[in-house]
């Protein structure tokens, strides 16, 4: 039972980590795309080929699949960003079924749908982390998520942040404010891609195998429930909202009726969630962030 | 001088003819007016001169350099700022953060010069940045007697303040050359009274004005100069009173007189 929670915990910060990536997309810039599975697949198969094939430390591959993923985020980020709404949905949507598409055929990259194994487990201060040391993952996963939440909660309040959000509220003012938008939704993008790449390769060493199976649609899907039921434009939020959703997906084997209720049942749970947050609560649960500001008194970051 | 000009400036939608071979001149330091009835192409003009439209046909010369074709965002930045005829405040941002978006591009690797050239060195500075533009936000808040909303939502302010925020967030960018399209619209005669106030103390910082607006009353008073359209052609340019006496003018508004 104690296992198991960790093991939701775990979960909770490498989607936690997505989340917030999602949360700069579409809680900042307001952009609906569904990209974070894609994007988490490049970030595990990068940590996975390097280590397995190439023998390489997974610290060094960490930088590397986030910045690849990061690369790609660019990529369809160029193209697709002068869509809107849904059109940026579907195409996005597309982008994550074709990496699984090449991770399903690139056999002699890849190694197809068996995927890669037996990838080494990382050794933290010379104190080797395996899948069943699950006090030690987790707090290698939840170090990374806060070092990522200080990180994204300040990118949020500086300059940057509030280009993002007054991109959100009105496109064109912003550019007549002197705002270069294009370059702003790219680096949203590049950012959203780069946490999920990182994510993917905790992932990795986590599971200690990679198969093109575990990165479909419902990843990235599950990623914007978090952001959307935590509250858009929030970074602590999203982290709530992905342990809710985390605990949600779990929530049969918890409490063992795994053989009653069928592992479909979340995605149903998933829609429902969707629907009754946009009819009761579109802010999220904690919604949005409003920051006052008390010129003379603040001191340092407070604000 | 002529700060900005088109030269022959033409907008066609398909076969609709929105601004026709328009020829527009702002003399620097003074309020220049647009006017005409509505669908005159007034509007249209403004977004072909803002880089948010881009012209058919026709150039855009500001301060002798041609602008024509670049985008907002550089246009913003050579100093033209600019409102909207039907308000586009960041909404859900406070109304002080609504005035710090429009400090941008004047602040961080913008104005360091390569001091902190990277991501961590602008990072790091951050807050001392921030306590920088929010005092400048605070001083154009304080310009408008906005400074008790500073921490209400944009979206929460009465009609003229948004208006006025509007205005204070263009300011914010440090503009050579404001565009006002219709400010006075939807406020009271008290409001625009406060606001032709507002105008003129815009200009006496050096700024020039230019402004579209449907308000007589507020044009003839504080327009320097008079720039009358009609169906997307100049039919008119010069001072309140030649503008006031002007047939074409009259008949563009008031329909010509059955013989």
């Amino acid at each position: 039972m104690l296992n198991f929670m960790l093991l939701i915990l775990i979960y909770t910060g490498i989607y936690a980590l997505m989340a917030m990536g999602q949360n700069v997309i579409t809680g900042y810039v307001g952009l609906l795309s569904l990209t974070q599975a894609g994007f988490l697949a490049i970030g595990s198969y990068t940590t996975a080929i390097l280590s397995v094939t190439y023998g390489w430390n997974f610290w060094l591959t960490i930088p590397v699949a986030g910045l690849l993923a990061a690369a790609f985020g660019v990529l369809i980020g160029l193209p697709t960003l002068r869509l809107k709404g849904d059109y940026l949905a579907i195409a996005t949507l597309g982008f994550g079924e074709i990496v699984r598409n090449i991770l399903n055929n690139w056999d002699s990259v890849t190694k197809g749908p068996m995927g890669i194994q037996k990838i080494p487990m990382v050794k933290v201060f010379g104190y080797q982390l395996s899948p069943y040391s699950k006090w030690g993952f987790l707090a290698l996963v939840w170090v990374f998520v806060i070092v990522g939440y200080v990180l994204f909660d300040r990118l949020a309040k500086s300059r940057m942040g509030r280009a993002l959000e007054a991109i959100r509220e009105d496109e064109i003012a912003a550019s007549s404010m002197g705002i270069n938008t294009t370059k702003y939704k790219v680096w949203a993008f590049a950012l959203g891609a780069f946490s999920a790449g990182v994510a993917g390769s905790l992932q990795a060493v986590f599971t200690l195998s990679v198969t093109p199976g575990s990165f479909t649609f419902m990843v990235s899907i599950m990623v914007l429930c978090m952001v959307v039921l935590g509250g858009m434009g929030n970074f602590k939020a999203v982290v709530l909202g992905a342990f809710l959703i985390q605990f949600i997906s779990y929530f049969p084997q918890l409490v063992g009726l795994s053989n009653v209720i069928p592992p479909q049942f979340k995605q149903v749970l998933f829609g429902l969630i969707l629907v009754v947050m946009m009819i009761w609560r579109p802010q999220g649960i904690l919604g949005r962030e409003i920051r006052g500001y008390k010129p003379s008194k603040e001191k340092g970051g407070k604000r | 001088m002529i700060l900005l000009e088109t030269k022959a400036l033409t907008r066609t939608y398909g076969g609709v003819v929105a601004v026709s071979k328009v020829s527009f001149q702002a003399q620097e330091g003074l309020i220049t007016g647009l006017i005409g009835p509505n669908g005159a192409g007034k509007t249209t003009l403004f977004n072909n001169m803002t880089g948010l439209d881009l012209p058919t046909a026709g150039k855009v010369y500001f301060k002798g350099k041609d602008i024509t074709g670049h985008s907002a965002h550089k246009i913003c930045r050579m100093g033209i700022a600019r409102t909207f005829q039907n308000i586009r405040l960041f909404k859900e941002l406070t109304v002080t953060e609504n005035v710090m978006v429009g400090r941008h591009f004047k602040t961080g690797r913008n104005v360091n010069h390569g001091r902190t050239l990277t991501a961590v060195g602008s990072y790091l500075q951050m807050n001392r940045e921030h306590q920088q533009v929010h005092a400048e936000a605070m001083r154009w808040l304080e310009f408008f007697g906005l400074e008790p909303f500073a921490n209400e939502l944009a979206k929460n302010l009465p009609y003229g303040h948004q208006r006025e925020l509007e205005i204070a967030r263009a300011l914010a960018t440090e503009p050579t050359l404001l565009f006002l399209d219709e400010p006075a619209a939807g406020m009271n005669p008290h409001e625009t009274a406060s606001l032709m106030a507002t105008i003129r103390r815009i200009r006496d910082l050096g700024i020039t004005v230019v402004l579209i607006e449907h308000d007589m009353k507020l044009v003839m008073n504080i327009c320097d100069t008079i720039s009358v359209l009609n169906y997307g052609e100049n039919i008119a340019n010069g001072t309140p009173s030649e503008i006031r006496g002007n047939p074409l003018v009259i008949e563009a508004y008031l329909g010509k007189e059955e013989e």
